[in-house]
């Protein structure tokens, strides 16, 4: 990563650095940022909230100390930011402004950080495309015609776009790690409990996990020990201590066991199949010893994870009634039409599916045949995991089936859609962490992606090897074309 | 020969006595103004988590251990789902399957004598708002305003098994619950303002038979309600069953002004709350040391001290009952007696003079002018013959009037009884002298008039002799001394 071009282009850890040292002025810095923002959000819609003022005013506010000291974050619009836009891609939310600050956003402005602006996602975070934003899809910077993956779309095209250095997201079912391999970034989705979800819109709660997209490990592993430990706001969080990340990432992985799955890879087209055997022979060059490992229940992932998810996010998105706060259906009417027509009205049709889904899962009757069975499956697929994690260190998965489709390709086929999360919903089941790292470009020129995944708490051995990885394919890993 | 037995179990919500709400840190007041008790929390607003209150669990194992409970190692919570503007979230944190506590009971005294009455489960939940419909709270006649002060304050559920068989025995049940939150300071028990809420259902069978189809009352927040509604109830569905109808299961709703049940909503209208485990919660764990802990700041409850009073004072039901009707009373008996009382007029008085006193003034024990200290001194003196029974009744008024110490009054109105055996015997010479007529009648056989003897002794005395001394003093003279 070069030090001369914009500054966005910039890895967090330099920006940071130069701003403590008094050699980059926030003014420059936060005019740099707001630049590039508008000369290219018109084509990317990466930000659906950005407003060069309140860029300006946040960037003057942030303070020249701390880890991220001056260091411009985009932030996946599910994410509260005080006194801005919360969205969430919707309608029903489409004026709707928090009263405070998610946890992880206070955090990072302690450390130094500023909110550039908000990132498109899909609506509600239901979604692997972007596309079922209520403000339009998101380009992937690689190729406008190309989705960028989702939910957390924005957040991988700002951040490959080179228009900000790192940016949070939300993962669910693999919203982080899919846009970072379809954008050719660093995307980390921590243990479930690692970082506070209090002020993340909840989509499925016992699988949501903010997450973090980077150009590096290290911008990674920087940003999550600011933003990760316990919070006395959410009770999910963990007690665990936090490790400094940083120095985890040195020391190479030589003498580490990784594990592959039969049955997940082989039958991927020519291309991704290489890219992942090839990804091996990287990693075994790195000195790793690559063993397989047996996950029989992985299959049923999918199943498991879309009666869950939904199942939760029927009861979550159950407040948006338009009473309290959000868009309510105009006119007079009964209490039951005032419901029926601000949802009607509010939600898109994604979400109304998912509602509908998850509503009937667990209705009585119901309720044995699949969330019953689905909880059993989820725990099955835990127990699969943890006793794999007994024999190997990490496991290793493409993080997608394909390369970023076109937009429009898989909106009328949404089980197709759904099928594209298949690598990366077991991760969010088992609540254990997962990084995708950017693995090598397509013929077509398109990134892919290679997932890694550890057992509860092994950031620091994800990163590390996370590292490892991208300082063997040679810096600057990937930067889309202009 | 009974030709129906009534089948009736009760569910009893209790809102707890906390500061802050289960899952927020908002006040618990009420009557605050509408809406100035609320966070994003407890407004259901995008991205605020539920954070447990650790007060309120601590107050619901009390109630749980008080009434002989199993406090399980972890409970979990669960979303209620359902849709209503006093719900704000779309869903109530209650708990379902796993609650914190299974398997306990508690006593009551029915017809034929004290009887165990199960409790199935106690679970924590939280309070859903309040809608106001009626125009003095501001609403119109095709608007309704809601008031989510309310929303999210903790209570418990505690549900009685089907063990109850008459309103009588329901009400006694209810009382002695009641008695049990208010002792564990959990509850304050005030049904008017809704702190204890209670739910019925309903069924009867023929004696020994199969349980009959069971209807759920709602809205019954008096005991008076609550005999009303079940007696209702139990006769309307004797009446539908001796007309060979069917009773049919559902909800009704207990109207006052009328003295009937309505149907609410049918079996096949109830809603579907597809319960499911709450995922922005973690299991709630019980560790075995804090249940010991809790378990030792309990006081002694209602029934065992009951029983006590009984045994060890030789106290009838009905007063051991009275007294320990709350802890405050039962506690100001006791220390009565540890003033000086004995337990027999420590009883008395404090079920007649204390409560009685307090009732016409209109004042809560804990304001009575009437120390127990107080009360136990005074009577203390009656049982020492120092004052007579009647003196001390003047000292409890002037005492519950403007306080001061018995002594002292006892001091200053002269009240002190004479037990002087020769001032008496001077008093009762100079009665003999005076009454020499009745004197020779008495000494002639008519000894009916040593009473009028008395009562001149008594009067020379202004009152103050001790009438059993004075008795004893002018039988003595009257035999002994020379004609």
């Amino acid at each position: 990563m070069s030090d001369t071009g914009p500054v966005g282009a910039r890895s967090a850890a330099s920006i940071s650095r130069d701003v403590r040292r008094g050699t980059l002025a926030l003014r420059t810095l936060g005019g740099d940022v707001i630049d590039a923002v508008e000369k290219r959000n018109d084509e990317l819609r990466a930000f659906v909230h950005f407003d060069a003022g309140e860029a300006r005013a946040a960037c003057d506010a942030s303070h020249a100390e701390g880890a991220l000291a001056g260091v411009p974050i985009a932030v996946k619009d599910n994410i509260a930011t005080r006194g801005t836009l919360t969205t969430c891609a919707s309608r029903i939310l489409s004026s709707y402004r928090s009263p405070n600050d998610a946890t992880v956003i206070e955090r990072l402005a302690a450390a130094g950080a500023w909110v550039a602006g908000k990132t498109n996602l899909d609506e509600f975070a239901m979604g692997s495309s972007t596309e079922h934003s209520a403000f339009g899809p998101t380009s992937n910077p690689w190729d406008p015609t190309r989705v960028p993956g989702g939910s957390s779309g924005g957040s991988a095209a700002a951040v490959a776009a080179g228009l900000v250095p790192v940016a949070l997201g939300s993962d669910t079912g693999g919203s982080v790690r899919q846009p970072a391999a379809f954008c050719g970034v660093t995307g980390l989705k921590p243990t479930w409990g690692r970082v506070s979800r209090s002020g993340l819109v909840a989509f499925a709660s016992s699988l949501d996990q903010i997450g973090i997209f980077a150009r590096s490990a290290r911008d990674c592993a920087r940003v999550l020990g600011v933003i990760a430990g316990h919070d006395p706001r959410d009770a999910t969080t963990s007690i665990e201590p936090v490790p400094d990340y940083e120095s985890a990432l040195e020391g190479g992985i030589a003498g580490l066991s990784v594990g592959i799955v039969e049955g997940t890879w082989e039958t991927l087209d020519d291309e991704m199949r290489v890219c992942f055997e090839r990804s091996l022979t990287i990693l075994r060059d790195l000195g790793v010893t690559v063993t397989h490992v047996a996950l029989p229940s992985l299959g049923l992932s999918i199943a498991v994870y879309y009666i869950i998810a939904n199942a939760e996010a029927s009861a979550n998105l159950a407040r948006f009634d338009g009473i309290r706060y959000g868009r309510r259906a105009e006119g007079d009417h009964t209490l039951r039409e005032g419901y029926v027509r601000s949802r009607t009205e509010g939600f898109g049709d994604e979400v109304k599916r998912r509602i509908m889904l998850g509503t009937f899962a667990l209705s009585s009757g119901y309720y044995d045949e699949y969330y019953g069975r689905a909880q059993h499956a989820r725990a099955m697929i835990t127990a699969e995991l943890r006793a794999a994690f007994g024999g190997v260190d990490l496991i290793a998965m493409p993080t997608t089936p394909t390369v970023a489709f076109r937009k429009g390709e898989k909106l009328a086929d949404p089980l197709s859609m759904y099928l594209s999360d298949v690598y990366t919903a077991p991760a969010n089941l088992a609540g254990i962490p997962a990084i995708s790292v950017p693995a090598a470009l397509s013929s077509e020129g398109l990134p892919i992606g290679l997932q890694l995944l550890g057992p509860h708490f092994a950031e620091p051995l994800l990163l590390r090897a996370a590292a490892a990885f991208e300082s063997s394919l040679g810096v600057p890993v990937m930067v889309p074309p202009r | 020969m009974v030709r129906w037995e009534a089948v009736i179990g009760l569910e009893v919500h209790a809102r707890l006595l906390t500061r802050s709400k289960l899952f927020c840190a908002c006040e618990t007041a009420f009557g605050a103004a509408p809406n100035s008790k609320v966070c994003p929390v407890c407004l259901g607003y995008p991205g605020a988590l539920p954070v447990p209150n650790r007060t309120a669990i601590d107050l619901a194992i009390r109630v749980a251990l008080a009434t002989g409970c199993t406090i399980h190692a972890e409970s979990v919570f669960a979303r209620k789902n359902y849709f209503y503007p006093d719900l704000p979230k779309g869903y109530q944190i209650s708990q379902f399957d796993k609650p914190l506590a299974t398997g306990g009971s508690l006593e009551i005294a029915t017809r034929d004598g004290a009887r165990e009455i199960g409790i199935i489960r106690i679970h924590v939940e939280e309070d859903a708002g309040k809608l106001i419909h009626d125009a003095t709270g501001g609403a119109t006649d095709d608007t309704s305003l809601v008031d989510l002060n309310r929303a999210g304050t903790p209570l418990i559920e505690i549900v009685s098994a089907p063990d109850l068989r008459s309103s009588e025995e329901a009400i006694a049940y209810l009382t002695r619950l009641r008695q049990i939150v208010m002792y564990c300071d959990a509850c304050d028990g005030n049904m008017e303002e809704g702190s204890l809420r209670c739910d019925a259902n309903v069924s009867v069978r023929r004696p020994g038979g199969e349980l009959g189809t069971r209807t759920e009352v709602k809205n019954l927040n008096s005991f008076r309600f609550l005999g009303r509604a079940v007696d209702f109830e139990i006769e309307r569905q004797i009446a539908l069953l001796e007309r060979g109808e069917r009773v049919v299961q559902e909800t009704r709703l207990f109207d006052p002004a009328e003295g009937v049940t309505r149907a609410m909503r049918s079996k096949e209208e109830a809603h579907d709350y597809r319960y499911f485990p709450e995922p922005d919660l973690p299991p709630l764990v019980i560790d075995v040391e804090s249940i010991s802990r809790i378990r030792e700041g309990l006081p002694e409850m209602p029934g065992p001290r009951a029983a006590r009073y009984r045994r060890d004072f030789a106290l009838n039901v009905e007063d051991s009952e009275t007294l320990v009707t709350s802890r405050e009373l039962a506690d100001y008996f006791e220390r009565t007696i540890a003033a000086g009382a004995s337990a027999r007029a420590a009883a008395n008085w404090v079920k007649n003079e204390v409560l009685g006193s307090c009732n016409q003034c209109k004042v809560e024990l804990r304001d009575f002018r009437v120390t127990a200290e107080m009360l136990g001194e005074t009577i203390s003196m009656v049982e020492s013959s120092e004052i007579s029974g009647k003196a001390a009744k003047e000292v409890f008024e002037a005492m519950a009037t403007n306080g001061g110490s018995p002594r002292e009054i006892v001091e200053r109105l002269g009240l002190a009884q004479l037990s002087d055996r020769d001032a008496i015997r001077a008093i009762a010479r100079r009665v003999i002298a005076a009454n020499a007529a009745q004197v020779e009648q008495f000494r002639s056989g008519r000894t009916g008039i040593f009473g009028f003897l008395v009562g001149q002794v008594m009067k020379e005395s202004q009152g103050r002799a001790n009438p059993e001394i004075a008795n004893q003093i002018l039988r003595e003279c009257l035999d002994t001394e020379a004609r």
